[in-house]
């Protein structure tokens, strides 16, 4: 039987990943993602949980021990944050190129210097190119249900990726949320063990890995994998279909709010996307017709739903917490843009830099956002470039 | 004493898992070292590597050298990468998904993997006591990018990093001791070797899969474009390596030391040196103090006097 618990968003974490019967885990610690691997510990040493925990010296070693035992056909978890996720930056390829499906939970973090353990989204845009599946929860529910499916589309024989689980670090990964559990007999009859893949390193069928790739093959290689994260999203919303199924709550692409007849649209992704809600409500009332989209999946990135999603707006305000030192402001943005550019009919579309390194948007924060933009697309104001910094004390 | 699993070189196994038709240059000290290693330890084993000379001669796709399963995932994380590997197969066979069978982990990385950039990796996997033998393939250079000198390489010898010029001549510090290193991790065992002494390297890799627990085996690679020598001369190079007692052969077992090749009486290291291009600008006072720091060493583990010269 499905119950109601109060839990932190770490928490759940852990207990998707116990529920989902991991064989490894491999992790290093790191604020504020460290309740994630604490937990998973307990569970281990006190036998709830059938596994082996790693206590590796680094994050490029906990990606690393991911690796081998993913490829004898284990299935494997590890956490990080921030730095840690820059260290691992270039294993997180080898695990995407080799087909490996990881499950990683990224607690967002901001990027030093200055040393910042506070939450913003850069850690995992500074990677965002590296061949994974990247998702954007904003809830321990999400959290939860997401880890459980994440495994069912990694290990798919169609997919074999490996899927980072974002969610932002201390505004979700310190806070105790109201979720349903799964039960245990449900997930067990969604996700089984997994199966040991033929390819598998096993000296009952030697097979290489890793091999020097010359120029007449690498582009092949690159373009298959390419390829496989394209093709992973219909299989994503196949496995959140499943899960909605038994569950009764179904997850997607995107998840709008109060967008039908909107006059702007915020477009976010993680945990902010609760206050931008509220700010929605309170614009509302003051007569103000405006809306949110979360996104939740960023790779493969959804260039087409988004087309057809926004194609008819006026104007669409991107906020993020993160930004491309030096180039066209924030990665969401650039990407959002450059997916409307070559469509006739097109909203323009505005992008709004907040919150890095643990600065809170306030509910003000978005309402003047959304005005902003209108005012912008109606001509009463302007802005320099169709980007800017906001928060920043002159 | 090394344990006896092979009395002679007849007792390998005429088949190699390391199998002909690799790229290696001629003469290549590591391919051999590798060739035995493999006859040695069999084909239940999972071998990783370290990016490096044995990984691209072995692996141009889409032909693999490698009759038993391989995997190269970076450079500096080939001893993590087979922590997963080791921890993995555990899991997995006492959760019954995989069937009980003794498998050897190993790993082949050079010196620049070993010393340098994967001696945290290294040392992370020693010390939480993974089963697993981890070879050095230790040719003194980064061979593979064109020999650059690495914490490996000894004293005063050229490298097209550690130019000999009218101000430095050759690499000022002495090599690392890596062993002593690995040593400090208090691992179940710990040895060197050499494909010259080619029953005694495989006596050691035996021994090195048999142990329970991390196993270190440091093999000393003669590298003929590294080091400056005709091809044909690297059993030779080897061989003058350890009776000058520049390359002592010994294992360390549950912390015990032991000689496996004694050297009654050393060469003086110039026989060494002088054959090697890469030392042929050292003066009398350079030879000499590597001499001396070379009689000091043997005096530690024992080793025979040197002849005088």
């Amino acid at each position: 039987m499905a119950k109601r618990i109060p839990i932190e968003d770490s928490y759940a974490a852990s207990l998707a990943v116990k529920m989902a019967n991991v064989d490894v885990i491999s992790a290093y610690p790191i604020t504020p993602q460290t309740h994630i691997v604490e937990r998973l510990s307990e569970y281990v040493s006190n036998g709830e949980l059938n596994a082996e925990y790693i206590n590796v010296e680094s994050e490029h070693s906990a990606m690393s021990a991911c690796l081998g035992a993913s490829a004898v056909g284990a299935r494997c978890f590890t956490a990080t944050a921030g730095q840690g996720l820059a260290l691992m930056h270039e294993v997180l390829f080898i695990a995407a190129g080799n087909r490996l499906p990881i499950v990683m939970t990224v607690a967002n973090r901001s990027l030093s210097p200055n040393i910042s353990i506070w939450g913003d989204q850069s850690d995992m845009m500074a990677s965002k190119d590296c061949g994974w599946i990247q998702i954007y929860c904003e809830d321990a529910q999400e959290i939860f249900d997401i880890i459980l499916c994440a495994y069912k589309n990694a290990e798919d024989d169609r997919v074999l990726l490996p899927v980072a689980v974002n969610f932002d670090g201390f505004y979700a990964t310190h806070v105790i949320e109201s979720m349903v559990v799964t039960s245990q007999e449900e997930v067990d009859d969604f996700l089984p063990p997994r199966k040991i893949p033929s390819f598998a390193l096993h000296p009952d069928h030697p097979t290489s890995w890793g091999a020097v790739g010359f120029p007449a093959i690498q582009t092949e290689i690159k373009k298959q994998l390419e390829d496989a994260l394209r093709n992973s999203k219909s299989i994503m919303n196949e496995v959140w279909n499943q899960y909605g199924r038994i569950t009764g709550r179904y997850y997607d692409i995107f998840e709008p709010y109060k967008t039908e007849d909107a006059e702007v649209v915020l477009l976010l992704m993680g945990s902010s996307c609760g206050t931008a809600r509220i700010a929605i409500d309170r614009l509302r009332e003051k007569g103000v017709k405006a809306g949110v989209l979360k996104l939740r999946l960023f790779r493969p990135f959804p260039d087409k739903e988004l087309r057809s999603f926004l194609k008819d707006y006026r104007v669409v305000a991107v906020v993020e917490k993160d930004f491309s030192a030096g180039g066209l402001g924030g990665h969401l943005f650039s990407e959002v843009r450059t997916s409307l550019y070559n469509l006739k009919q097109k909203p323009k579309v505005l992008g709004f830099i907040a919150g890095l390194g643990g600065r809170d948007i306030r509910i003000d924060e978005f309402e003047s956002v959304a005005k902003k933009a209108l005012n912008i697309v109606n001509g009463k104001e302007k802005m320099e470039r169709d980007f800017m910094f906001l928060q920043v004390r002159e | 004493m090394t344990e006896q699993y092979f009395k002679s070189i007849k007792e390998l196994p005429t088949e190699s898992w390391f199998v002909h038709g690799e790229r290696s240059c001629q003469g290549c000290g590591e391919a051999l070292a590798t060739k035995i290693i493999m006859k040695a330890i069999g084909p239940s084993t999972i071998v990783v590597s370290a990016t490096g000379c044995l990984e691209i001669i072995s692996s141009p796709y889409p032909y693999t050298s490698w009759a038993v399963p391989w995997a190269h995932f970076l450079f500096e994380n080939a001893a993590a990468s087979a922590s997963g590997i080791e921890t993995g197969l555990r899991v997995l066979m006492r959760k019954g998904r995989l069937p009980k069978k003794k498998i050897n982990v190993t790993v082949f990385a050079g010196d620049g993997g070993t010393v340098d950039i994967g001696l945290q990796s290294l040392s992370g996997a020693l010390e939480r006591g993974h089963d697993f033998l981890y070879v050095c393939l230790d040719n003194e250079a980064y061979m593979n990018t064109g020999i650059q000198r690495s914490s490996s390489t000894p004293y005063a010898a050229w490298t097209t990093t550690s130019a000999v010029g009218k101000v430095i001549r050759g690499k000022p510090q002495w090599k690392k001791d890596i062993v002593s290193i690995v040593d400090a991790h208090r691992v179940p065992y710990i040895a060197t070797a050499c494909p010259t002494y080619p029953l005694d390297l495989a006596n050691k890799a035996k021994r090195g899969v048999e142990v329970e627990g991390p196993a270190y085996l440091h093999v000393f690679c003669p590298c003929p474009p590294g080091w400056r020598y005709p091809s044909e001369k690297s059993i030779l190079v080897g061989r003058l390596g350890v009776e000058t007692g520049i390359f002592p052969l010994y294992e360390i077992e549950d912390g015990e030391l032991g000689l496996t090749v004694n050297v009654p009486q050393r060469k003086h290291v110039r026989e060494y040196l002088k054959i090697q291009g890469r030392f042929t600008h050292l003066n009398e006072e350079e030879i000499a103090k590597i001499q001396k720091r070379v009689d000091e060493e043997s005096e530690k583990l024992g080793l025979g006097p040197r002849v005088k010269s």
